[in-house]
Order: C-alpha cells, then sequence, then structure tokens
C-alpha cells in the first residue's frame, strides 16, 4: 500500500512524497541488502584470489620452457612435465572431436525439429541429469563401457569418450539456448519461402548461433582438462617417458599427474605441485581467453 | 512440381487461382475461421479486411500449409490453389515458392542485402552469379528499393530502417518468381511515405501476378484491391467488388465497420 492511495494524501494535507514508515523501512532493508550481497560477492572473489596468487607465488619460478618440454625423470620427481602435457592435450582434442559434433547434432534435433512432447520432455530432464552425475560415476561408466565393452582398452580414446560423455550435457544446453535465440521470424520468413527446416538451419540457425557453440566449447575443454577421477581408470597413467603412440595408446595427463606428484610421490620439490597446478590453470585460462575473444568479436557484430 | 494432366486446372478455373471452400480453422479449443467461401482470380489485387482477431492471417497460415510448423493449428474445407487442392500437395516447398509473403513486422534475415533476394533462387539451385545478380537487380528494382542500396548490396539487410526492410521483404518474395503474392498488414511497422511507395509497386505487379491482400486500413483495400472481402470474428461476412462493398455493403456490420462504427 503506497501512501498515494492512503486518504491524507488525496485530502492534500500530506505531501505525496513524503516516506510512510512502510516506505522507510523498505528503503532501509533495500539498503542493507545491497551491501550484503555487494559483500557476498566480493567474498567470493577471496578464494579466487588467493588460489591464483599462491600458484603465482609459488609455481611462476619453476615455469620454465625446459620445464613444459622436458619429460619427467624419477615418477615425476624431476625433469619437466612434456609427456603429461601432450597427453592432455590428446585426450581433451579426443573428448571435443566426440562432444562438439554430437552435441551440436542433438541440440539441433531438440531445438530445430523436436515437438513439446513427452519423449522431449524426458530427453531434457535426462540431459538435466547427466550434468549432474558425479565424474567419478562418469568414471566408471567410462571402464565398462570404452575399456571393456567396446575394447578401446585402458587408452588416450576411452578416457577422451569418458570425458566426452560427462561434457555433453553442457555442449548441448549451451547449443541449444544459442539456436533458441535466433528469433523465430527469420525461421518463419525462410519457411515460408519454401526453404526446408535443414535450409533453413544451413543458411541462417547455425550461422548466427556461433557464440554459444563456442561457450559449449570453452566449458569441454575446461572441464575436460581439469577432471581427474573420469581418466585416471580409463587412459591417464601415474608416470610414462612416452608419448601417445596413437589412440589407442595410454598416456599420462596434467591433472592425474599434479594428483600424484602432490600426494603419492615421494622426494619432490615443494614448488613442482605448485609449477604443475599453476601450468593447468594456464592452460584453461588460455583456452577460454582465446574462445571468450572470439565470442566476442562474434557477438560484437550486431546482426539485427 | 510437376502438374499431371488430370490435375490440370479446366477451362471454367483458369481464371480463378484460388478457390476457399468451407475452410474452418482452429488452434486447439479456440477457433480462427469457421466455414469460410470465396475465390481468388488471376491479376487481381484481393483485399481482405477486418478487425484483429478476425482469422486474416490463420487464412495466410493454411493456404501456404504452414500447418506443418504449427502443430496445434487444425484445417478442415479445401483450399485450391492453381488447380490443386493444396491439402493434396505432397511437395509443399514448392507450393510454397509459389506464394510470396510478407509479414506484418520486416524481417530481412540476417544476410546481405543481395544474399536476402539471392536465397531463393539459390534454394531453387540457382548458382550462376550473372543469374543472381540480374535477378537481385531485378527485384530491388520492383520492390523500389534498388536506388537506395545498390551502393551498399554486402551490407547486412536486417540492419536496414524499417521501411527499407519490407522493402527488402518484398523483393525477396519477388525473388520466389511467385504466383501469387500474400501481404500481411505490410504496412503496420511502415512509414506513411514508404507505404505509399510500396502501393504504387504493387499496382505495377497486377499485370504479372495475383496479391492477397489483408490489411487493416480500409482505405488502403479502397485504393488497391479490384475486389475486398470483409472477415469478422472467423467469418467471412461480404466479398464484392471493392467500390460496391464501399459504396453499398448488402450486410449491416460491413457498413458499420467501413463507416468506422466499430473495429
Amino acid at each position: 500500500m503506497t501512501s498515494i492511495e492512503s486518504p491524507e494524501a488525496f485530502d492534500g494535507h500530506a505531501s505525496v512524497f513524503a516516506p510512510s514508515a512502510n516506505e522507510r523501512k523498505a528503503l532501509s532493508v533495500q539498503q542493507l541488502l545491497k551491501l550484503g550481497f555487494l559483500a557476498v560477492t566480493l567474498l567470493l572473489l577471496i578464494p579466487a584470489a588467493a588460489i591464483l596468487g599462491v600458484l603465482v607465488w609459488e609455481g611462476a619460478p619453476g615455469l620454465t620452457w625446459e620445464f613444459l618440454t622436458t619429460k619427467p625423470t624419477d615418477n615425476g620427481a624431476a625433469g619437466g612435465i612434456s609427456t603429461a602435457l601432450v597427453g592432455t592435450v590428446w585426450m581433451t582434442g579426443v573428448a571435443l572431436a566426440c562432444s562438439l559434433p554430437l552435441g551440436v547434432a542433438a541440440a539441433i534435433y531438440l531445438s530445430e525439429y523436436a515437438r513439446d512432447n513427452w519423449l522431449t520432455r524426458t530427453i531434457n530432464i535426462a540431459i538435466v541429469n547427466l550434468a549432474g552425475v558425479p565424474s567419478i560415476v562418469h568414471a566408471l561408466f567410462g571402464i565398462g563401457a570404452f575399456v571393456y565393452f567396446l575394447q578401446f582398452g585402458k587408452s588416450v580414446l576411452a578416457a577422451g569418450c569418458t570425458l566426452a560423455v560427462m561434457t555433453l550435457p553442457v555442449v548441448i544446453v549451451s547449443t541449444r539456448e544459442s539456436l533458441q535465440a535466433v528469433p523465430q521470424a527469420f525461421r518463419d520468413a525462410c519457411w515460408n519461402m519454401g526453404a526446408t527446416r535443414w535450409q533453413t538451419i544451413w543458411k541462417i540457425v547455425l550461422p548466427n548461433s556461433g557464440s554459444g557453440i563456442l561457450t559449449g566449447l570453452i566449458l569441454v575443454v575446461c572441464r575436460a582438462v581439469g577432471e581427474t577421477a573420469p581418466i585416471m581408470f580409463t587412459g591417464a597413467v601415474f608416470f610414462r617417458q612416452f608419448y601417445p603412440s596413437g589412440l589407442f595408446d595410454k598416456s599420462m595427463a596434467l591433472s592425474y599427474h599434479l594428483f600424484s606428484v602432490s600426494t603419492h610421490v615421494k622426494g619432490v620439490p615443494a614448488h613442482i605441485p605448485f609449477t604443475v597446478a599453476l601450468t593447468l590453470i594456464l592452460v584453461v585460462l588460455s583456452m577460454n581467453a582465446v574462445a571468450i575473444y572470439f565470442r566476442m568479436k562474434l557477438r560484437g557484430s550486431k546482426k539485427w | 512440381m510437376v502438374i499431371t494432366a488430370a490435375a490440370m486446372p479446366t477451362a471454367t478455373a483458369q481464371d480463378s487461382l484460388l478457390k476457399v471452400e468451407d475452410l474452418s480453422i482452429s488452434y486447439g479449443d479456440k477457433t480462427a475461421l469457421s466455414g469460410v467461401n470465396f475465390e481468388v482470380r488471376r491479376n487481381e489485387i484481393f483485399g481482405i479486411i477486418g478487425p484483429a482477431n478476425s482469422g486474416k492471417t490463420s487464412f495466410l497460415r493454411a493456404l501456404n500449409r504452414m500447418d506443418e510448423f504449427q502443430h496445434r493449428m487444425s484445417v478442415s474445407g479445401r483450399i485450391t490453389f492453381a488447380g490443386r487442392d493444396v491439402s493434396s500437395i505432397r511437395n509443399l516447398y514448392a507450393l510454397r515458392r509459389m506464394i510470396g509473403v510478407v509479414f506484418p513486422l520486416p524481417v530481412g534475415l540476417p544476410l546481405s542485402i543481395y544474399d536476402n533476394v539471392a536465397l531463393s533462387p539459390r534454394l531453387r539451385g540457382v548458382r550462376t552469379k550473372s543469374k543472381l545478380d540480374a535477378i537481385v537487380e531485378r527485384c530491388l528494382t520492383r520492390a523500389a528499393l534498388w536506388d537506395e542500396v545498390k551502393d551498399r548490396l554486402k551490407s547486412l539487410g536486417s540492419l536496414l530502417s524499417g521501411g527499407q526492410q519490407q522493402r527488402l521483404t518484398i523483393a525477396r518474395a519477388l525473388s520466389q518468381d511467385p504466383e501469387l503474392l500474400l501481404l500481411d498488414e505490410f504496412s503496420i511497422a511502415v512509414d506513411p511515405v514508404t507505404t505509399m511507395r510500396i502501393e504504387e509497386v504493387l499496382k505495377g505487379l497486377r499485370d504479372e501476378m495475383t496479391i492477397v491482400l489483408v490489411t487493416n486500413l480500409v482505405q488502403q483495400a479502397r485504393r488497391l484491391a479490384d475486389r475486398t472481402a470483409f472477415f469478422l470474428a472467423g467469418e467471412c461476412v461480404e466479398v464484392d467488388q471493392t467500390e460496391a462493398l464501399f459504396r453499398g455493403a448488402k450486410d449491416q456490420r460491413t457498413r458499420d465497420y467501413l463507416e468506422g462504427r466499430f473495429g
């Protein structure tokens, strides 16, 4: 109830703009909440800044070109991390190659072809649930499905496929949302012109949803680079001085390497885990930066 | 689309391009059109007037068989276009190519101006650059837009002004080489000067194609249409020669609407 509706205001005796007790209370609550939300937001920045600060402080001195390009020795206690870095690139590459096309295809179906019926709703629920499955469960699925059933063995391929399954829902959701952001009027115009659904998708919808597809790509890369559990049973090894010879070979991986040098290996110099962690974060951040740059370029050119 | 001998229009149907018989359209339990009958002749401008929600746009959708994309839309009755019952046409893409549609809100596709107009020919399989160039220039010229955009054909069609986009939409519809041009309240988002230019364009097109003009401006129908139908609440109240309708409509509701007593 505002003061405008109160009878005094209509009589013209009280000023319409003088705050009532109610409004004064509302205003102070509003002020308090605004400050509270700001404080929480700032608080959240602390761990992010602290992580990055500690890693740079402890790890940066060890981060040399030589560290990145030489092979590890002594179970990772000495030498560099080149085989782990290369292994991570392989696994991420396989994950991308599997989950991007599959995810984009599924998103196209859900956004452009599927009717709103129980089947579609079930699929949507399944996607949301798949996104919530813990990564260790994906790891067990990966062992069963890729390592044993499809007989990929413990390999880069099996690890990449496991990562792909894990990231698929993210790709689907982000792509579907960007497809749906393309105005319906464009589709109507094309259909009325005699274009098929696919012609419409190919000529109009897909070219204008690049930013969502890129977002999916960023998320795949970040999760694939960082996850440990799904790959440690499916393709990543504790220590190896060789680069993977092919898709069916095992490999070291950065995230698993970080896990082992921080917990399992004896006699590791104190800075090495920090340097490995810093490398991992830099890989993710630089991938992000590239994708964000392209996304901004795509979004920057206003199309309608 | 191959028209077989049996489906060839007969001599009497020759001057009728479009025939609507007992057409009813509903969305779920909401009825948009109930039992409408009329006929559109070749090379005429056929006006459809009536207040909002009288089923005009639904008719356009049914004609273009957009029920494929509108899952809750159900159509009964019969629409005969170019001698064929549209509900029996399997190649809907050919049907839609023969019918150019202009929407109330201009839709410049997020392509260059050139590609906007070249899209339909390309979908038909025209690949030669010189042919495409010729089509683009011809269609833009006929839509009275060529002079304004000929120096920037590569810029985005979706960023043109509203009036220019609407003329681009018309050029795009013309690039389909349509038998029938459907205009659905094309002037709703267009300034009066552009509206007059488009009206001149339409008068020039009458010789080559048939035009169905859905409009909420009764005077626009009077200026352009040879014959006019009055739709009200899903019903086709009256169809007549435009002048006859405006001078003395038979139905009281039509007279009231034309004189501005409602709607």
